[in-house]
């Protein structure tokens, strides 16, 4: 069994073996404590010259990060909790996504930042927060975002190989689960054939599927609401792309044109975020296909509060997602 | 006749180019033949032309900033790429998008935001260092940049792990229209020394003194494989842009006598006043010649740039 977590610190082991350029910077992630959430246990011991810890500088390592990337290593940065990237911003908004492009030059850059996101943990408004959406929209920057039906670990080592800085998420609450692959899924699972690829699942492949559900990242509720969904006979084509700063994969108006239905789930606050831009992309691409509204479910706009049983009312969950389906349904 | 050595005749030579191209510069944007900003450095060019000929132009890696033109004429001798850069033509360094503010070539980097370029420059320390190339980095902020958090976080990497990084503090008294008084407390030399760093100081209005002073310094970095700071103390004579000057034109006249170019000329002139005149002669050909040929080159192709944007 492979866990979320395994294949992250399996890949990271391998990068570092096969790559002397690839280093790894971040709080805390030294040997014995290994990060926040573990993701670097074992590394320090093994290239104790190339896992550097840093001071608490977000702004200030991921400058160093970009003056190391710019000159030819692959810096690997994690973020503790994702919610720190606020402090890095001007280094990717204004630095790390501009060079190739301002200076008009084919440089070598690579950098991955990894951030681990998301609720469900009460660590409360500041620590359980998915902000990609701050960073959706600006060129030049690709964010990723592994799902349990993704490798997260070959995802990073596609990652590093890619142009630019790369904004990685990983929801916190993956971390221990099981990576689900075709071999082990209790539901048909595809992943296309790219780099960072589009997963596609559905509870039934002998039916046309009802409806569209598109979503990313965490989505732990997603097994519990196929089951539900097949004992209600409703067939579900869901799609889970890894990639998220660009225009809908073509894929999801190719299952939405056949559906007519769909729902968008992200578990970032309020209006503005992935899924307008997705349900936009989609009402481009089959305005006279669609039989009901595209619906996006995101968490409530207000913050995250600490307490369990507020958070998990906040968050997008089964029940808002189900009662959200047969409403597009209806 | 006294004789002078090559290398103060070539760091005159190198004021004055950057001197002239300013002001050429400032020329061509009052008669509305270029678009946007400059920032210039007159008055400062001692600090760009000492301190950048005493690195290694062949692997030493420069940060600098908005009021680059200096540091980077000193570093490459490129006007015709400045001024086509500057003018939006492709034919400029980075083609005419960076412009101004965002210049690249080999090893010299620039961004037009404040106090990020020291983090970064913190980093391609790190990176030279790791690779054992024996590259020092050098980068140049100003009093301004002194209020920006990231700078005392990279100053504390810097020490911390030993990086060969030398700090070039222009402090011409000024950021943008604010004085230092009104922005900063204490005496800015001072702060890194909180952070282990060594410090040095000087009146940057003897580009030989400058030179000196930041020879010994580039050496002990690179040997000593640690950072270390220099505060400049100087004064630009022109606005922070274009028309938005609000100093007491007195106080501008006052540092105006220590402009470090009429000094040195006024030195140079008394051993020999024909190769003073035959250089700035020189100079003065090559900057208008870049001109014209610039003026005659286009801007990039719109399909060329936006090829690269994102589907």
């Amino acid at each position: 069994m492979t866990t979320y977590l395994g294949s992250l610190q399996l890949h990271l082991q391998q990068l570092l073996s096969v790559d002397s350029t690839v280093l790894v910077m971040g709080e805390d992630i030294l040997d014995p404590y290994g990060g926040a959430f573990k993701v670097t246990k074992g590394l320090s011991t093994k290239f104790p010259d190339r896992v550097i810890t840093t001071p608490i500088s977000e702004a200030g390592f991921i400058g160093v990060a970009n003056g190391m990337a710019l000159r030819g290593l692959k810096p690997i940065v994690e973020i503790m909790f994702g919610d720190f990237i606020t402090l890095g911003a001007d280094q990717i908004i204004n630095y790390a996504a501009k060079f190739a492009a301002m200076y008009q030059s084919a440089l070598e850059y690579h950098l991955v930042i990894r951030m681990p996101v998301g609720g469900g943990r009460g660590y409360g408004p500041t620590h359980s927060q998915c902000l990609e959406k701050l960073f959706l929209g600006i060129p030049h920057i690709t964010i990723l975002a592994p799902s349990i039906y993704h490798d997260p670990g070959l995802m990073l080592a596609s990652a590093i190989q890619q142009p630019g800085p790369v904004l990685f998420l990983e929801h916190k609450l993956l971390y221990s689960q099981e990576l689900i692959t075709p071999a082990n899924s209790p539901f048909a699972v595809n992943l296309s054939d790219e780099s960072f690829p589009l997963v596609r699942l559905t509870n039934n492949t002998e039916k046309t599927a009802d409806l569209t559900l598109i979503t990313y990242g965490g989505a732990l509720w997603l097994p519990a609401l196929l089951q539900k969904m097949a004992e209600e006979e409703i067939w579900l084509d869901v799609l889970v792309p890894s990639s998220l700063n660009q225009k809908a994969h073509p894929t999801l108006a190719v299952s939405a044109s056949h559906t007519g239905r769909v729902v968008i789930v992200e578990e970032g606050a309020g209006p503005f975020g992935w899924g307008a831009q997705i349900a936009y992309d989609l009402q481009h691409a089959m305005l006279n296909r669609l039989t009901a509204p595209i619906a996006v479910i995101h968490a409530e706009n207000t913050i995250i509060p600490a307490t369990q049983a507020l958070e998990q009312l906040h968050l997008p969950n089964l029940q808002k997602i189900e009662q959200k389906i047969y409403e597009v349904l209806s | 006749m006294q004789s002078v050595p090559a290398l103060e005749w070539h760091l005159y030579q190198q004021m004055y180019l950057i001197r002239r191209t300013e002001e050429t510069l400032l020329d061509l944007f009052s008669q509305g033949l270029l678009f946007g900003t400059v920032h210039t450095c007159i008055g400062q060019e001692a600090i760009a032309v000492g301190v950048v000929n005493a690195i290694d132009k062949s692997k030493d890696v420069i940060w600098s900033n908005h009021r680059g033109h200096g540091h980077f004429l000193a570093y490459c001798d490129n006007i015709e790429g400045l001024i086509a850069e500057v003018m939006g033509k492709e034919t400029g360094v980075c083609r005419g998008i960076g412009g101004s503010q965002h210049l690249h070539y080999n090893n010299f980097y620039t961004n037009g935001i404040l106090g990020g370029t020291v983090a970064c420059a913190v980093g391609s320390a790190m990176a030279e260092k790791k690779k054992n190339s024996g590259a020092i980095t050098v980068v140049f902020l100003g009093d301004g940049a002194m209020g920006e958090g990231i700078v005392y976080e990279s100053l504390n990497m810097a020490s911390l792990w030993k990086l060969p990084v030398l700090f070039v503090l222009e402090h011409n008294q000024y950021a943008q229209t604010t004085p230092t008084s009104l922005a900063h407390t204490g005496d800015l030399s001072n702060r890194p020394k909180a952070f282990g760093i060594e410090t040095r100081e000087i009146k940057a209005d003897n580009v030989i003194s400058v030179n000196r002073l930041a020879q010994e310094c580039v050496h002990k970095v690179r040997t000593q494989q640690k950072p270390l700071f220099i505060t400049m103390h100087t004064y630009r004579f022109a606005p922070h842009s274009k028309g938005d000057d609000v100093r007491p034109a007195a106080e501008i006249e006052t540092a105006k006598r220590s402009d470090p170019l009429t000094h040195m000329r006024w030195a140079l002139a008394q051993i020999n006043e024909r190769r003073v005149a035959s250089i700035e002669n020189e100079v003065d050909m090559r900057i208008i010649e870049a001109v014209e040929t610039v003026k005659q080159q286009l801007v990039l192709a719109p399909e060329m740039f936006f090829a690269g944007r994102q589907p």
